[in-house]
């Protein structure tokens, strides 16, 4: 358990004030808007900032409790960061940038061999070069490794994707993403785009001008519509599925959840895989009755359980509700009316398109 | 080699002696002036800078006659030196390479302070969460990504100090063998009836010397930018 309490302010006005725990295996994002203080927080993690007041303690272990005057340095906290820009040696070969934090670890501190995490980002072919003649995504592969190598307690990254064109970004999200699943350690991710946190988050917080809007499963906070996420044009519930089964000849997979089953179009992974999706509010539409003589595929039987305002005046979000899960369908305030729309009243959702953020997955297991 | 004749080549040799020793004498101070003066924060930050770059305005005579007052047999830091140690700096090489070494502070300072501006505070804060503390971060990568500039500055300052003239007549006099460098000796030549010869061979032989100094330090520079991946 990584536990976070931080009191800062900044000469320019700009206050940080938060706190937050974070799960000790998997993801933690910070998401927020650029100047909301995300990266601020991961400074103050590893050790490159000291806040005014604060504490932070990683499984037991406090690293730094201004009340105490307790602040370990960097070099003992052992919380290995990737920035957003790569920050590789540039007077050192691909090899020594990768050993320089392993070389550092302490004696008997567990973690991946380095060949095992060369083989992992695909590297290998790199080692002998300089960080000079590396592509941006290969910069950033190296700067992952590195940071994995130093056998750190708590992988910290700030905004590792932000600085690579969307070609490279899709070249390295399925790397962070192996990354995860081989560290078993807790990461702490600052980013403000959202595929991202679809692809990677296990926990999410989101920030705000130096506070703390809310925090949980990302897959509990998307269904909110209280939350500055429910503004975004892409905004919509994460929903985890499992590939029930594939037929190749209509071109078709099923995909089950919590409820209910959808169909898409032919999906890679094996039976059994479990993945996610994002359902855009923007592509649910509702019928009073059950739709007809129509090619959406899928068509769920829900009820409607609340309808909230959306940022656009005449616009609302419907919460819908399939079994346990809640889908949200954005319509506007003219087809509440015309279809006397009121909580309790059971619909069909139309799905027309569902969004899968599959470059982040991992490859399913062999 | 007949182009020279044997005190002549004494001249030289002094020379190279003198600005070797002022160099080997500085680097280290200047290295750790220049660290301070880039990323210190403190009061007086400002008067030190101003400090180490007086040798650049100061006459060099100066400078020489500041030395003599300080390191003279009877000044507060010659005195104890010879007294405890028996070390005489006035009129000897080492009193030289000393007049020459604060002469051309000013140069590898500011040449080490540029190298250190390109070393970047991102690398050293990615060093220090990978796991490597203060000195470490500084030998490792500080350091190697400072090595254009001290070398840079470590050439430069030697090339100045063939020909440093000033504060080493002041403070070292003209003592052939002993503190006449190359500038002192065309000096003297000048000076002294039929030397015409010596001063044109002697100040040739500067001449190249400073030049084939300026050309190396602008080829480390280069080539050392190259190895770091800065085009």
């Amino acid at each position: 358990m990584l536990s976070v309490a931080l009191q800062h302010a900044f000469p320019g006005g700009f206050a940080l004030d938060l706190a937050f725990e974070a799960p000790s295996e998997g993801v933690t994002v910070l998401f927020g808007p650029s100047g909301c203080g995300k990266s601020t927080v991961l400074a103050a993690v590893a050790g490159l900032l000291r806040p005014d007041h604060g504490r932070v303690a990683l499984d037991g272990a406090v690293l730094l409790d201004t009340a105490a005057r307790i602040a370990l340095p960097p070099e003992a906290r052992r919380c290995a960061t990737v920035f957003q820009d790569a920050r590789l040696f540039p007077h050192m070969s691909v090899d020594s940038n990768l050993r320089y934090g392993l070389r550092r670890a302490p004696r008997g501190a567990a973690g991946p061999a380095f060949e095992e995490v060369v083989a992992l980002l695909g590297i290998g072919h790199l080692l002998g070069r300089r960080p000079a003649g590396l592509s941006g995504g290969e910069r950033q592969r190296v700067a992952l490794g590195r940071a994995l190598l130093a056998r750190p307690r708590l992988l910290l990254m700030d905004e590792p994707l932000a600085a690579l064109d969307s070609g490279r970004r899709a070249e390295v999200l399925p790397f962070l993403a192996r990354l995860r699943d081989a560290a078993r350690l807790p990461i702490l991710y600052v980013t403000h785009a959202l595929d991202e946190v679809d692809a990677l988050a296990d926990h999410l917080v989101l920030l705000r001008e130096g506070r703390i809007l809310a925090h949980g499963r990302p897959e509990d906070l998307t269904a909110r519509t209280d939350l500055p996420l429910a503004a975004r044009r892409d905004a919509g519930v994460l929903l985890p599925v499992c590939v029930l089964g594939h037929d190749p000849h209509g071109g078709i997979t099923r995909l089950g959840f919590p409820g209910g089953e959808l169909v898409t179009s032919l999906r890679p992974e094996a039976p059994g895989s479990v993945m996610r999706l994002r359902l855009r509010a923007r592509d649910v539409a509702v019928a009073t009755e059950e739709p007809r003589n129509i090619s959406t595929r899928n068509i769920l039987p829900v009820r409607l359980v609340a309808i909230a305002p959306a940022a656009e005046a005449r616009e609302v979000f419907l919460h819908l509700a399939i079994g346990p899960t809640i889908i949200l369908a954005r319509v506007t305030q003219d087809s509440v009316e015309r279809l006397g729309l009121a909580p309790g009243r059971d619909l069909w959702a139309l799905i027309k398109a569902v969004t899968f953020d599959h470059a982040g997955l991992p490859e399913p297991r062999r | 080699m007949d182009f020279l004749s044997p005190e002549e080549w004494q001249a030289v040799r002094l020379s190279l002696i003198v600005a070797l020793r002022s160099v080997a004498v500085s680097l280290v101070p200047a290295i750790a002036i220049a660290w301070v003066l880039v990323r210190g924060r403190f009061p007086g930050r400002m008067l030190l800078d101003a400090l180490v770059h007086l040798p650049l305005v100061v006459p060099p005579v100066v400078v020489g006659w500041g030395l003599l007052m300080l390191f003279g047999v009877r000044g507060p830091i010659g005195a104890p030196l010879q007294h405890w140690f028996g070390i005489r700096l006035v009129f000897s090489t080492d009193g030289a390479a000393l007049a020459t070494a604060v002469m051309s502070f000013p140069l590898i300072v500011r040449a080490v302070r540029l190298g250190l501006e390109h070393a970047d505070l991102g690398l050293e804060q990615a060093a220090r969460t990978l796991g490597a503390g203060r000195w470490d971060v500084f030998l490792t990568v500080t350091l190697p990504l400072m090595t254009p500039g001290i070398l840079a500055g470590a050439v430069t300052a030697f090339a100045a100090g063939l020909g440093e003239f000033g504060a080493v007549i002041t403070f070292a006099s003209n003592i052939p063998g002993e503190t006449q460098t190359l500038p002192l000796a065309i000096y003297a030549a000048t000076q002294s009836p039929g030397g015409e010869g010596t001063a044109a061979r002697l100040a040739l032989v500067s001449f190249i010397l400073a030049i084939t100094g300026l050309l190396a330090a602008e080829l480390i520079a280069r080539r050392m930018n190259r190895l770091l991946g800065r085009g």
